[in-house]
């Protein structure tokens, strides 16, 4: 083994110029790698987060009917997924607001602010001067609002609901969704201020949640949370309902992963033709070696050593090139462009890149074996 | 003096399965003694080297039996072969087939590095040893691309010693070298021979070089043409 390395090394090191030659072809590859994926990555993320980031992705309601009894459901729900990064519950009726001559359809949904904003990211997006409602029947409007009804912070505007009493409420603050839907009809408030409307007591509509790795939403939280509470609740998740969404993800993930292995592929192609050479230029060496009684095994290692060490400079230099191509991107493009990379990733590309570069070197280290000792020696 | 190596009907032939096999040795029978100092001659063509490679363990024969001592070496699977040649053979080739991208001394230390063992101390200085026997105790830090031909040649035979290897076989060793050096490595490996009583066979096709040895064996067409051993001077 050691003897194997050593001579590997020696055989890199004697000629430098071949050596450095693969090591950049197997960085490059690495580079490209990093970069291709880091982008995709980022670019999912960002799809991802703006698409379901401030939206609930798992949500549990019941049919026409207010779930009593929320909180030791909540409990239950937290305690059957680790998935589960926040649990909240709401509470949404609907009916106008009216200011003046002003009137517009609204969806007014109750919040409990501590968790709700975790999802709703609200403090975010709260324009300036506004802030949380405090005590019952303060609300935040969608900044839409502020203009279709001419109101402001501070004023009184009266809910007209069709089914229960009317209610004023004071306007404490205006958010933006960067959605027309959102900022055409919501308002928020409490949930007491909403449970007070409809007169059901202490119950709400949905229980919502976001979840730590969003797409394992539908194949696996979905039933961890069914084994756990009562079938009347109905669970929806963001997959379910976004599925065109999803293939589109899928998609980019797909051709991503492709980039990626035609990468590989034509790394391992220029090592392992390299190599081969190398065999060819190492057969006086390895003639004599074997004459001198080494094993076949131990002259195979020889090659796998060098597409190790070789493997292990290539990611090193690639992932440094990579993270420099990713940083003069970032900063230079001028471009939006999310970058998403962690340190699992660098560590899976550098050792694909290893064990890649090992595979390339296996065929020269077979081929090593064939070698007719005799012929070498004798021709020269 | 007891036999080292006897080759019994040793035939080979080449291309056995095609349409047409070549057939290079015959029945080719051959006792070694220990220490002996012995030449093998014959033109090119003649199986002598085909010769070389089955006495080394490098080529197997077709049929016929090789024994070193008692061991009959066609028992042996190609690992044990290995293992045997490192431990019993030592090799010096014309074109000596120095390792270059190693130093002179790393040269003649690579057979023990392959059977194994932990360099020890004592390995280093006999490696010092053989360097100063063949007389470049001054190079062996030198890289072997630095080394002239001859000087080459020299740390191959220290490299073929380094294991105590009963048997040295030698390929034409002084086959691109001048006459004055051929001279004196011949004299250094009649010395080695005599010192270490190491056997010698050392194949060539130059009549004065072979004898200069004690046995002189002809190949000719396959078969031991010749086999004429000196009178031992006393």
């Amino acid at each position: 083994m050691k003897l194997a390395f050593q001579i590997a090394k020696r055989f890199l090191l004697a000629s430098k110029r071949q050596t450095i030659v693969i090591i950049l072809g197997i960085a490059v590859g690495v580079s490209v790698q990093v970069f291709i994926g880091a982008l995709i990555a980022g670019l999912q993320d960002s799809l991802v987060n703006t698409t379901i980031g401030s939206r609930s992705q798992i949500t549990i309601n019941i049919e026409d009917e207010y779930i009593t009894g929320y909180n030791e459901l909540i409990d239950t729900i937290k305690d059957s997924s680790e998935n589960i990064r926040v649990i909240t519950p709401t509470i949404t009726t609907s009916g106008s607001l009216i200011k003046n001559s002003n009137s517009e359809i609204i969806v007014l949904r109750g919040f409990e602010f501590d968790s709700a904003d975790d999802i709703y990211k609200l403090t975010e997006k709260l324009t300036e001067g506004s802030t949380l409602p405090d005590e019952d029947n303060e609300i935040l409007l969608g900044i839409n609002l502020k203009e279709n009804l001419g109101i402001d912070i501070g004023d009184t505007v009266e809910f007209d609901s069709a089914i229960y009493d009317n209610r004023d409420f004071k306007v404490v603050g205006f958010f933006d969704f960067e959605v027309n839907e959102i900022n055409n009809t919501w308002t928020i408030s409490n949930i007491n201020t909403v449970q007070a409307i409809i007169e059901q007591g202490d119950v709400v509509g949905n229980i919502e949640m976001q979840l730590n790795e969003v797409f394992d939403a539908e194949d696996f939280t979905k039933t961890e949370i069914a084994k756990n509470i009562d079938n009347k609740y109905n669970i929806s998740t963001w997959i379910s309902e976004n599925e065109s969404l999803l293939s589109g993800l899928q998609g980019q993930s797909i051709s991503s992963l492709m980039i990626q292995i035609f990468v590989i592929v034509s790394v391992v192609l220029g090592i392992s033709s390299t190599l081969a050479i190398t065999v060819l230029q190492k057969s006086k060496q390895l003639g004599i070696l074997k004459a001198m009684g080494i094993q076949d095994s131990d002259a195979s290692l020889i090659f796998l050593f060098e597409g190790l060490l070789l493997g292990i400079f290539g990611a090193i230099v690639g992932l440094l090139l990579g993270i420099g191509l990713l940083y003069a991107f970032t900063t230079f493009s001028g471009t939006d462009i999310p970058i998403s990379f962690d340190l699992g990733f660098l560590a899976l590309s550098a050792g694909i890149a290893i064990a890649a570069s090992m595979i390339a070197a296996l065929i020269p280290a077979l081929k090593s074996r064939k070698l007719s000792v005799i012929e070498v020696i004798r021709n020269g | 003096m007891a036999s080292i190596l006897s080759l019994r009907k040793i035939n080979k032939t080449y291309g056995e399965n095609t349409k047409n096999p070549t057939k290079v040795l015959f029945d080719v029978d051959l006792e070694f003694e220990e220490s002996s100092f012995n030449s093998i001659i014959g033109q090119s063509g003649s199986g002598k080297s085909t010769l070389l490679n089955i006495i080394g363990s490098l080529d197997r024969p077709t049929s016929g039996n090789i024994y070193f001592k008692e061991e009959n070496l066609g028992k042996l699977n190609n690992k044990q072969l290995a293992e045997f040649r490192n431990r019993s053979l030592g090799f010096i080739f014309q074109f000596h087939y120095l390792l270059p991208e190693f130093t002179a001394m790393e040269n003649v230390l690579m057979p023990y590095r392959i059977s194994k063992k932990e360099i020890t101390e004592d390995v280093t200085s006999r490696a010092e040893e053989l360097l100063d026997i063949v007389g470049l105790g001054n190079f062996k830090h030198k890289l072997a691309t630095n080394l002239s031909g001859g000087q080459q040649q020299r740390v191959a035979i220290a490299r073929s010693l380094i294991n105590n290897p009963s048997i040295v076989l030698a390929d034409e060793p002084t086959g691109n070298l001048d006459s004055d050096t051929t001279e004196k490595v011949y004299e250094l490996l009649r010395d080695i021979n005599q010192k270490f009583k190491t056997t010698f066979i050392i194949i060539t096709h130059d009549r004065t070089v072979a004898e200069k040895t004690d046995r002189v064996i002809e190949i000719k067409d396959g078969k031991v043409y010749l086999d004429i051993s000196k009178q031992k001077t006393l």
